[in-house]
């Protein structure tokens, strides 16, 4: 226990009265990060669980992995394909000095390896940017506030860097993701208590400001000229067909080989995640289902009223799945058990808000073809309301029961 | 003297209508976007606050008190149309960017207010002073609202280039969403944050605490 005992030593300098004193919830959060919490019951006797705030978060950080790897994979993919086939020129700059690092440089998109390292070189920075200012904000607010970092932010910060396009500047990152964290969750008092998901909030502050860099045909590769439409403003254009056109199969848009936000273009790699962290009860299936279950009903709904003009509301449910960010946000977003509905019941109506609104947006809102980002937003709002209608209507029930 | 030097500058920082009573933050909303713009709005309900205080402080011993309301909002209404008129002569096209706003001062809750809680009970002097302190009130908050919008979203102050954007060949992005009215929100949240902060006796009692949900016992 070399470790253990170097963080004794440690301890007494940022304890109260200590040198480092101000410093206490940095060091803090690396201990408990590195070993389990010392804190041990110490009142009436009660079951206890092995899994804690820290195993949870660490366990969704990991379950990104699928994704976030298949993105770094599929940027450079898309990206080496828009190069070779002449439709764009690679982005000088030190980035192409970082491929040139990692992957040797080369653009060929039948090698994995130039295509891996080419999305590393665009996906790792706006990661490390995000964790950096996201993180200074963190640790500012628990030092000022004296409480402790939370884990919450690991989850935060990956979720935010999958779903930004990968061209997204850097400078517009560090301002999302302050945004995100400052005015989506430390305002209203840290982690446990923001009623909306930090990392959404972060990327809605960015599409509404800089609409330019997270919308239309020419971020979701990062090559110089490219302009191509994703397969969701394909769809919006001409339906299935015009996906299709688009080159774009449904198990193409399945395992993720399309163009999109960083981490969101695989439904496969997410489904992955997805029974993993329900299998583990971390991720609610419940709202998993209920967004599900809302997605398929509204589509049908679409589908049977039928249009001559909107393409999109012949749509079927097994392609919403796929394109966008549907599945991203109905694994990691939708389930964030904060500012999602509490209740069990609630968890349902809460999954079907979202189904309902993400069709809704994308059907019937021309303005925005991708809905789940404000879907997710708007449920997020109605959920306390949710619980408060489902407690009371439990009272209610068992109120007439004894009468 | 030093009374109405107190009414005139406690409604600034100390008691102001947008920032402690939140009041008056749907004009605070929709005329932000343009410092100038703002500047004429603040000037407006300026002149309404203060000479409808005057007003209702000359009659306020002779208006029935079940109709008060009724004769504060003649007194204030009729004002509103006057400032609405010398807008329209002489500053046309600001008039027609504020357009319903002006009208809508007659339901700021900021005239009301200082009419029914303070020209009600003081001479006429000072209710005038108290109607310019707190238009003053409101006009610090919107002022600091507008440079924020207006330079962040538009590069500019006073239609004068600050930052050159990048559509224009300059360095700097815009941000399209201080053009939408929900800025103004986060922009006047972070403002009254800031100046909570700054005066601690403003803070309000929480609702409800919630308790740790571990003991402390300091380390290991």
């Amino acid at each position: 226990m070399g470790l253990r005992s170097t963080f004794d030593n440690m301890a007494p300098h940022f304890e109260k009265g200590g040198k480092y004193e101000k410093l206490y919830p940095l060091y803090e959060a690396v201990d408990t990060g590195l070993f389990h919490p010392p804190n041990v019951t110490n009142n009436t006797s009660h079951v206890r669980d092995g899994i804690d705030l820290k195993r949870i978060m660490i366990t969704v950080w990991i379950c990104t992995f699928p994704a976030m790897f298949f993105g770094m994979y599929n940027i450079g993919l898309q990206a080496n394909e828009a190069i070779a086939a002449g439709a764009g020129t690679a982005i000088e700059g030190w980035r192409e000095m970082l491929i040139a690092l990692l992957g040797g440089g080369g653009h060929n998109p039948a090698s994995f390896w130039d295509n891996f390292a080419f999305g590393a070189a665009y996906f790792l920075p706006v990661y490390a940017v995000t964790f950096a200012v996201g993180g200074f904000w963190e640790v500012l607010f628990a030092v000022v506030r004296k409480h402790e970092v939370n884990e919450g932010f690991f989850v935060t910060s990956v979720l935010f860097a999958l779903i930004l396009p990968p061209s997204i500047p850097l400078w517009q990152v560090a301002l999302g993701i302050s945004f995100g964290v400052v005015i989506g969750k430390e305002i209203f008092g840290g982690t446990g208590k923001n009623f909306l998901n930090p990392a959404l909030t972060g990327r809605a502050f960015l599409f509404f400001a800089y609409p330019a860099d997270l919308s239309g045909n020419s971020v979701w590769t990062a090559v110089d000229g490219f302009s191509g439409a994703t397969p969701l403003s394909n769809a919006q254009e001409g339906g299935v067909q015009a996906i299709i056109d688009g080159g774009v199969t449904w198990f193409d848009a399945f395992f993720g080989t399309i163009q999109g936000s960083m981490g969101e273009t695989s439904t496969l790699a997410i489904l992955l995640a997805g029974v993993v962290l329900m299998g583990m009860g971390i991720a609610s299936w419940r709202i998993v289902l209920g967004v599900f279950v809302g997605m398929v009903a509204t589509t049908w709904l679409f589908n049977f009223i039928g249009s001559d003009t909107n393409p999109l509301f012949a749509v079927p449910w097994y392609w919403h799945l796929v394109i966008g960010g549907f599945a991203f946000g109905m694994i990691f977003m939708a389930t964030d058990p904060v500012s999602a509905s509490m209740t069990n019941t609630g968890k349902f109506y809460f999954g079907a808000l979202i189904g309902l609104m993400v069709i809704m947006i994308r059907v019937a809102n021309p303005a925005y073809p991708e809905g789940m980002m404000l879907a997710i937003l708007f449920a997020n709002l109605f959920a306390p309301l949710i619980d408060h209608f489902v407690v009371q209507s439990n009272i209610k029930r068992r109120v007439a029961r004894v009468s | 003297m030093s009374e109405i030097k107190n009414v005139l500058t406690e409604p600034l920082f100390n008691k102001n209508p947008i920032a402690l009573q939140i009041l008056g933050i749907c004009s605070a909303l929709a005329v932000t976007t343009s410092l100038q713009v703002t500047l004429v709005m603040c000037l407006a309900v300026i002149a309404v606050t203060s000479f409808s205080n005057v007003g209702v402080s000359l009659i306020r011993n002779h208006i029935p008190n079940n109709i008060r309301i009724i004769v504060q909002m003649i007194i204030i209404a009729s004002l509103v149309i006057v400032v609405d008129q010398v807008l329209k002569a002489f500053a046309y096209e600001i008039s027609k960017q504020l357009s319903v706003f002006v009208g809508l001062i007659i339901t700021n809750c900021i005239v009301m207010g200082r009419a029914e809680a303070f020209a009600m009970k003081n001479g006429p002097v000072l209710s005038f002073f108290d109607g310019v302190g707190n238009g003053l009130g409101y006009s610090v908050v919107l002022i600091v609202v507008a440079t924020i919008r207006e330079l962040f979203g538009a590069g500019k102050l006073l239609g004068v280039e600050i930052l050159p954007l990048v559509t224009d060949g300059g360095w700097y992005q815009s941000n399209g969403l201080l053009l939408l009215p929900p800025s103004a929100f986060f922009i006047i949240g972070l403002f009254i944050w800031a100046l909570r902060s700054w005066k601690k006796d403003q803070v309000e009692e929480p609702d409800f605490k919630i308790l740790p949900n571990t003991e402390h016992s300091g380390g290991h």
